[in-house]
């Protein structure tokens, strides 16, 4: 009995499919880990240690020095909480505009409903670059259409405050907000016509059923782009840098960590040793990543799950 | 009758009524679509036909035809040279993407131990491939040296030079030998690109019914002829879905992004920059609609 089965071919084809697969998940999630690992090996490294020819990723000397360098330039508490209160500012607003869109153009048509879905679909496919510089003029003297001045006499600057943000994620608009809209669509879509009618029947107004019966029924698709929306945020440097070009925020500050570093740790006479600052600034970016990693322990399974379920398959 | 009427009424009511919620609903979209998107790309298209001047008043713009594209193409020293490279290299990593994706969506969807972490450390790319965090690795000079004291590049390197002679040896087409060995060198770049688009595929693998692989195994297929005649069909559509997110997201930043954000903000060239993105714009909808004309001839629809 033992011997026919070590020796039929479909058990040695399953034996041999199970270890190329072992070998190629393994191979490539060190391939994805390995930056962290270098990162961390780096981190907890003291300055002798780097030019050690013996030690290749556990150290010898351990030390702090370079958290806390990385963490007085960087303002590290400060920008911590500044990026998270707006990156949580915009998830919600976004997840709160983008469903309500989402909503309008799934049930709700109108006439010309589908000509403004197409316009959904063109702010996914235009590059942001393309629309960047006048954005950035109109921000800079911002009117909303010519009523700020009537009101005070003359535009406001909005670059350097949050407002940019709040405005486009209030108004459904901010980044990638298109792919979030068209999520919400796809999904309310997948919900039965009759769960609606059923509420209507029941006396229930098109805003109470949103609120009461579809909002919790999309679940899935809310964790999906409020997830998204936060990763995105948080790492976003095109439009952060442009229009928080000098605020507290984490992709800010890293964007302009090798320049702060040389700064202070040569006092600017720029004879500082090129791979201690690399030290310190692979701990920066440890650092602002950390949080993110951190968070995706706790809710990668929502991730994994959340998406299978909000029908941008169907 | 009467009660007809009355009920027809009642409908179109009902229908008016959810209309205007509808477009009650959109609104705040619309009115964002119109300030942060529809003027701003308007404008851009207006810079981009005038030359652009900024004093102490604000700025002037002053309407000088087509000059800002010609210069763009024919003055212009390196946008020709960028826009070519970065399409090019956008239009190489789509397929590579795409298939390597597919594969590894297949892969995590079997039952196997560690499936879950396997997973979570294949989607931690969603997280970690952004602009500034890549944009500071490629410059970290303690990543290189310990890549160089370890030898992974030369080790790396050395295998697909190998690889290289071999299949040139064979009479494998040089064109193919270098795609592929080009792409065993960049396997970083696209897995950490292929993120999403392992969940999409992954997501969609999932939807498919059970009894269709259970027929089929009953039929006698093997697990290669399922996947080539129940999965891949199946999973197409998605195909054409993952197609055009890749192309979204590696249109967002790359070299001619830097570009033209360099022309706008460093060397105050607004007109020109406007001009660039213009063109870069429309090389990307052409793209966009090939690419989408192509697959969707071929993508199975289940229903």
């Amino acid at each position: 009995m033992r011997n026919s089965r070590l020796l039929s071919v479909e058990f040695w084809k399953k034996w041999i499919w199970s270890f190329v697969r072992l070998v190629l998940i393994a191979g490539l999630s060190f391939l994805i880990l390995y930056p962290i690992l270098q990162k961390i090996s780096t981190a907890i490294k003291d300055k002798e240690d780097l030019y050690s020819p013996i030690v290749m990723w556990i150290p010898i000397h351990y030390t702090w020095d370079n958290f806390k360098q990385a963490i007085m330039i960087m303002d590290y508490w400060d920008t911590l909480m500044n990026t998270f209160a707006l990156s949580i500012s915009t998830t919600i607003l976004t997840a709160a505009s983008c469903a309500l869109a989402g909503y309008g153009f799934a049930r709700l048509k109108f006439k010309g409903s589908n000509l403004l879905f197409a316009g959904v679909i063109l702010t996914i496919l235009v590059p942001p670059s393309t629309i960047l510089i006048p954005l950035y003029l109109n921000l800079k003297d911002f009117t909303l259409m010519g009523i700020i001045p009537l009101l005070t006499g003359k535009s406001v600057n909005l670059l350097n405050t949050y407002w940019p943000f709040i405005l486009t994620a209030l108004t459904a608009n901010s980044l990638k907000a298109g792919l979030y809209i068209f999520i919400f669509r796809q999904f309310f879509r997948g919900i039965p016509k009759e769960v609606e009618e059923a509420a209507y029947i029941d006396g229930a107004g098109i805003g109470r059923t949103f609120s009461r019966i579809m909002l919790p029924n999309a679940i899935p698709a809310i964790i999906t782009v409020l997830l998204f929306s936060f990763v995105w945020q948080w790492n976003d440097s095109f439009f952060t840098t442009t229009y928080l070009s000098s605020g507290k925020v984490m992709s800010v500050q890293l964007a302009a960590l090798p320049y702060n570093l040389n700064n202070i740790v040569s006092g600017g006479s720029s004879q500082a040793d090129p791979f201690y600052l690399s030290m310190v600034q692979d701990t920066g970016i440890l650092l602002a990543i950390l949080p993110l990693i951190i968070i995706y322990l706790f809710v990668q399974r929502y991730f994994v799950e959340g998406i299978e379920r909000t029908g941008i398959v169907g | 009758m009467k009660s007809i009427l009355k009920l027809r009424r009642l409908k179109r009511s009902y229908a008016g009524k959810r209309a205007q919620w509808g477009f009650l609903y959109v609104l705040p979209w619309l009115l964002g679509f119109c300030l942060f998107f529809f003027v701003p790309l308007l404008s851009s298209i207006r810079f981009s036909f005038s030359s652009i001047t900024a004093n102490s008043e604000g700025i002037t713009v002053k309407y000088i035809g087509i000059k800002n594209y010609v210069e763009a193409l024919t003055v212009n020293t390196s946008f020709n040279r960028v826009l070519t490279e970065s399409i090019v290299n956008i239009l190489v990593n789509i397929p590579l993407i795409v298939i390597f994706s597919l594969f590894l969506a297949v892969l995590l969807n079997q039952k196997f131990i560690g499936r879950s972490a396997a997973r979570a450390i294949f989607f931690l790319p969603v997280i970690l491939a952004s602009g500034v965090i890549m944009n500071l690795d490629s410059t970290s000079l303690v990543q290189a040296i310990s890549d160089a004291s370890s030898g992974a590049k030369v080790v790396r390197s050395l295998q697909s030079f190998e690889l290289e002679k071999l299949m040139l040896q064979a009479g494998v087409s040089e064109w193919i030998v270098n795609y592929l060995t080009g792409s065993v060198d960049r396997i970083y770049q696209i897995v950490s690109q292929s993120g999403v688009q392992i969940l999409i595929f992954l997501a969609g693998i999932q939807t498919i019914s059970p009894q269709l692989y259970e027929a089929s195994r009953m039929e006698g297929a093997t697990g290669y002829e399922a996947f080539w005649k129940i999965t891949f069909p199946m999973v197409s559509p998605l195909i054409l879905v993952n197609v055009i997110y890749t192309i979204v997201d590696s249109v967002s930043t790359n070299e001619i992004t830097d570009l033209i954000l360099d022309t706008g903000f460093t060397a105050f060239n607004f007109g020109l920059s406007s001009a660039m993105a213009t063109i870069y714009f429309l090389a990307v909808a052409l793209i966009l609609l090939v690419s989408t004309y192509l697959i969707s001839r071929k993508v199975f629809y289940y229903d």
